[in-house]
């Protein structure tokens, strides 16, 4: 049926999403947008599982997306609080700046 | 009065002890008392030992005392027992008695040395290891001697050990004697192996039953024991040590280097005989290694500027008539000399010491002159010293006991010309050098002053020992002058009696005065070489070939450079180039590796957020590929 | 049906894209909160409506609108120009984009050999949600709210303005 299109594709939407999410990541200094990008793999992740529970008709699927949402609630609201921390002390966003654990 | 044996050896012991544990809270008086005293009292009982022996001469010719077993490992068991027979009993007083003497003349020599209770506890040690040897029932006790009397060697030699010259000279004895330590307790396991006890007179007893004469068993044995006694009486080859131990103390060099340690291998070759007559070969090599020695050292002691040298060569030269004399077999007469020369000797080196004291601390003979008058004392006692050491004809000890080794070398079965032409040549260079040094130090212009003298303590033993120079020669008279046996007759119970070819005796006068005019020509040339006219003696030197024989023969024919070139620097070198020897490789091939993976692995360690979030997601993809692809 | 899937599947991968290759963070937000709007109608179309409800609401509305918040606050006009010139360089995101590429590569191999295939599609309502949620995952439930808790208090702790707060931060 059209539905099975849609899971496939659903999970390779999610895939290339979740890839994205991964180069930002990896790519950027600023941490903002590492934060964010840390966001997009989330969420990408979560659409993974809503997909997998719309297959199997049940509610699991999106119990564990609420949980992810959670999580991602927090993890912003503290990453963000860090974040500002360190702006305080580095004065700057450069993800690289922070490297005192070297060596 | 015999069972008091034990406290011989053990008095000296005991004051080591309380010495080494209490030295520090003594006074010097304290110090003192115990030092001297316990080798005194060690004196006295061995004296009234002796009383008792002799006087049971004739019902025993040895008495044993156990005094605990030492070992007892699979059917090894070694005593500490002690013998007392007549050789060791003549050792025995010459060791407390010069002993004795030289702690009381070295109470004041080294009063003002801030070691004074470390060098009577050494003294002391050595005093007691000294006994152990000569009195010890088996091989093993005598080699725990042995080493001590080593160990106190080197301890006092480098006694002074803020100079690192004295240390290095403390050490070179050491070595060069534990090459013949070495060789002597492998002759003690090839013994023990073979005859299954180390027990002397037992030893000998089976050597004799079980060994045929010429035996490469005897053979080895023997001559392992031998290389054993040549590094600790300083013959050649291993003679390098003793001119350089006279960084010791001067009571240090009359005691050890002169008296006792020294003849502690004429000591063990008496003492083995049976063992050196079932090897001839070795005897005779104990014969001609004593000839050259004596001739070598007697060379090198007629160029020596310091006045210790010249006694340390001389002592080199005279145990070498010791062992010439047991190579002939003349058994008594090798322990007769050994007497004799241990009084004179010990005379010699405390006078010297008396005139490096007086002099604050002038060792070099060219500096001296002139003495006889500021220390008169000394002068006599000296003067009777040298002629002792030189053979003065009929009024010396030395005379007779060098005489009867000179006889003894023609005329024993084993005696031949070469080996009394050397002995007779020996004769000639040691009055020379004798009386060198006797000129040069006492006659002439006086070039150093002296400070003060010497006090009752260091003038009393050298008065008795010069009196005993005198006086101990008489015991033991040739067959033409009254022949007196009483010496000889002593040993016999211990050694086997000297034998010589028919028609010898005849020649024995003969001889003997042959020897007298040796040694009388010796101190002529002296006198006018060193006293006279100088400047023949200036000349001689002076002239090519004379400052080459001067340089060779001064720095002791040359075997210290031989040894230092051959076998010092080749061993230096190599442990040089083995410091990073190829078996630490693997060890330091570790250390290597880890810390190589270290420095590589901490590069990734660059505190950048991303590096890590690299390292994350790359091996989260990592895992999948194998997950998926594997 | 199948068109609006793909469209919104398009737009929410051109959005991401401009996500992580904008200087401007504001922008990038409003980007990444376009994509999440395209990605509630995909839930929606996949038939959960709850969940789709509660990504505009709670993700797009709250999390991204805390971002905002925090960003104005940082105040960083001036840095827009240094991070332009890191972006210029290819070999700093050659080697994400390589690691990227093999992991997407990856997953669609995996779903390609044996992918998601049967099963029916029905509308997952919220009733069925909330029932799963508070009898089989109640212990989850707790827990998520255990750790909203805790993201709370340390986000509080670790925002205070105050010299106490600068102190512990200096310290550590």
């Amino acid at each position: 049926m059209t539905q099975d299109i849609y899971l496939n594709h659903g999970l390779i939407l999610a895939s290339v999403l979740f890839a994205l999410g991964l180069f930002g990541v990896l790519a950027r200094r600023n941490i903002i947008f590492v934060l964010l990008s840390i966001e997009v793999m989330l969420n990408a992740a979560g659409l993974v599982f809503v997909v997998a529970g719309a297959k199997w008709g049940q509610a699991d699927g999106q119990v564990m997306f609420i949980f992810i949402l959670a999580m991602a609630a927090a993890e912003v609201s503290v990453g963000l609080a860090l974040m500002l921390r360190m702006y305080h002390i580095l004065k700057t966003l450069d993800a690289d700046a922070a490297g005192r654990m070297k060596g | 009065m015999l069972e008091l044996l034990w406290l011989i050896p053990a008095l000296p012991f005991a004051g080591f002890l309380v010495l080494a544990i209490a030295g520090r809270i003594l006074s010097r008086g304290g110090i003192a008392a115990v030092g001297v005293g316990s080798v005194g009292l060690s004196c006295i009982a061995a004296f009234a030992a002796a009383a008792e022996f002799i006087g049971q001469a004739e019902s025993g010719h040895f008495y044993v005392q156990r005094l605990w077993a030492w070992l007892s490992v699979g059917g090894f068991t070694p005593e500490i027992s002690l013998y007392l027979d007549a050789l060791s009993l003549v050792m025995m007083l010459v060791v407390t008695f010069v002993g004795f003497l030289i702690h009381l003349y070295s109470s004041e020599f080294m009063l003002e040395d801030e070691g004074y209770g470390r060098f009577f506890a050494y003294m002391n040690l050595f005093v007691g290891s000294m006994l152990a040897l000569v009195l010890a029932d088996n091989l093993l006790l005598l080699y725990l001697g042995w080493e001590g009397v080593g160990l106190c060697s080197y301890l006092l030699i480098g006694f002074w050990y803020k100079d690192p010259a004295n240390g290095r000279a403390a050490i070179k004895a050491f070595v060069v004697t534990r090459v013949g330590d070495t060789a002597m307790i492998i002759g003690l396991f090839l013994l023990f192996m073979n005859l299954g006890t180390l027990q002397m007179q037992e030893l000998m007893r089976l050597a004799a039953e079980r060994w045929a004469v010429g035996s490469g068993l005897a053979v080895a044995a023997a001559a392992l024991l031998l290389v054993g006694a040549l590094g600790k009486s300083a013959q050649l080859p291993l003679q390098t040590w003793l001119p350089d131990a006279m960084a010791g103390p001067s009571p240090v060099s009359a005691l050890i280097h002169a008296a006792t340690m020294v003849t502690a291998g004429v000591y063990l070759i008496a003492r083995t005989h049976l063992l050196f007559t079932l090897a001839p070969a070795v005897q005779a090599a104990v014969a001609i290694i004593g000839a050259l020695t004596l001739l070598l050292a007697g060379c090198s002691a007629l160029t020596q500027k310091d006045i210790k040298r010249v006694l340390a060569y001389s002592t080199i030269s005279q145990i070498g008539y010791m062992f010439l004399a047991l190579g002939v077999g003349a058994w008594s007469a090798a322990i007769f000399h050994l007497m004799t020369h241990a009084f004179f000797k010990a005379l010699l080196f405390l006078g010297a010491g008396i005139v490096i004291v007086s002099l604050d601390d002038e060792h070099d003979m060219f500096k001296m002159g002139g003495l006889r008058s500021q220390l008169p004392a000394v002068f006599w006692t000296f003067l009777i010293g040298a002629c002792s050491l030189s053979a003065l004809p009929f009024i010396t000890a030395g005379f007779y006991s060098k005489d009867i080794i000179l006889f003894y070398s023609l005329a024993s079965p084993l005696g031949n010309r070469l080996l009394w032409t050397a002995g007779v040549l020996g004769a000639f260079i040691t009055s020379l050098y004798t009386f060198r040094m006797v000129f040069m130090t006492f006659f002439g212009e006086a070039k150093s002053h002296v400070h003060r003298g010497p006090g009752m303590r260091m003038t009393v033993p050298v008065v008795i020992l010069a009196a005993l120079s005198i006086v101990a020669g008489f015991v033991e008279l040739p067959h033409s002058l009254g022949n007196i046996r009483m010496f000889s007759t002593l040993i016999n119970k211990a050694l086997p009696a000297m034998a010589f070819r028919a028609g010898a005796s005849e020649a024995e006068t003969t001889l003997m005065a042959f020897a007298a005019i040796v040694s009388l020509l010796g101190i002529f040339l002296a006198y006018i070489l060193f006293y006279e006219k100088p400047r023949y003696a200036d000349s001689l030197a002076n002239i090519l070939p004379g400052r080459l024989i001067k340089r060779f023969w001064s720095s002791g024919w040359g075997f210290d450079w031989l040894y230092e070139t051959f076998l010092v620097r080749p061993f230096v070198w190599f442990a040089r180039t083995n410091r990073d020897d190829f078996t630490d490789l693997i060890y330091l091939g570790m250390i290597w590796t880890s810390r190589g993976l270290n420095n590589m692995l901490s590069l990734s360690q660059s505190g950048k957020v991303r590096m890590y979030a690299t390292g994350i997601a790359l091996g989260a993809v990592l895992v999948i590929a194998i997950a998926v692809f594997l | 049906m199948s068109a609006v899937f793909y469209l919104s599947a398009f737009v929410a991968v051109a959005a991401t894209v401009m996500v992580i290759t904008r200087v401007n963070a504001v922008h990038a937000l409003l980007y990444f909160i376009v994509s999440l709007l395209s990605i509630a109608l995909i839930f929606f179309l996949l038939g959960a409506p709850f969940v789709a409800a509660l990504e505009v609401i709670i993700y797009a509305g709250a999390i991204m609108v805390l971002f905002v918040f925090v960003i104005m606050l940082l105040n960083i006009g001036s840095e827009a120009a240094e991070k332009e010139k890191q972006l210029l360089s290819p070999q700093l995101w050659a080697g994400p984009a390589l690691l990227s590429a093999v992991l997407l590569g990856e997953f669609i191999y995996v779903l390609g050999h044996g992918g998601a295939r049967a099963g029916g599609i029905g509308i997952v309502g919220p009733r069925v949600v909330g029932i799963s949620l508070l009898t089989k995952y109640v212990i989850g439930l707790e827990l998520a709210s255990m750790l909203l808790l805790a993201g709370l208090v340390g986000a509080y702790h670790l925002g205070r303005r105050q010299e106490a707060g600068r102190e512990s931060g200096e310290r550590s």
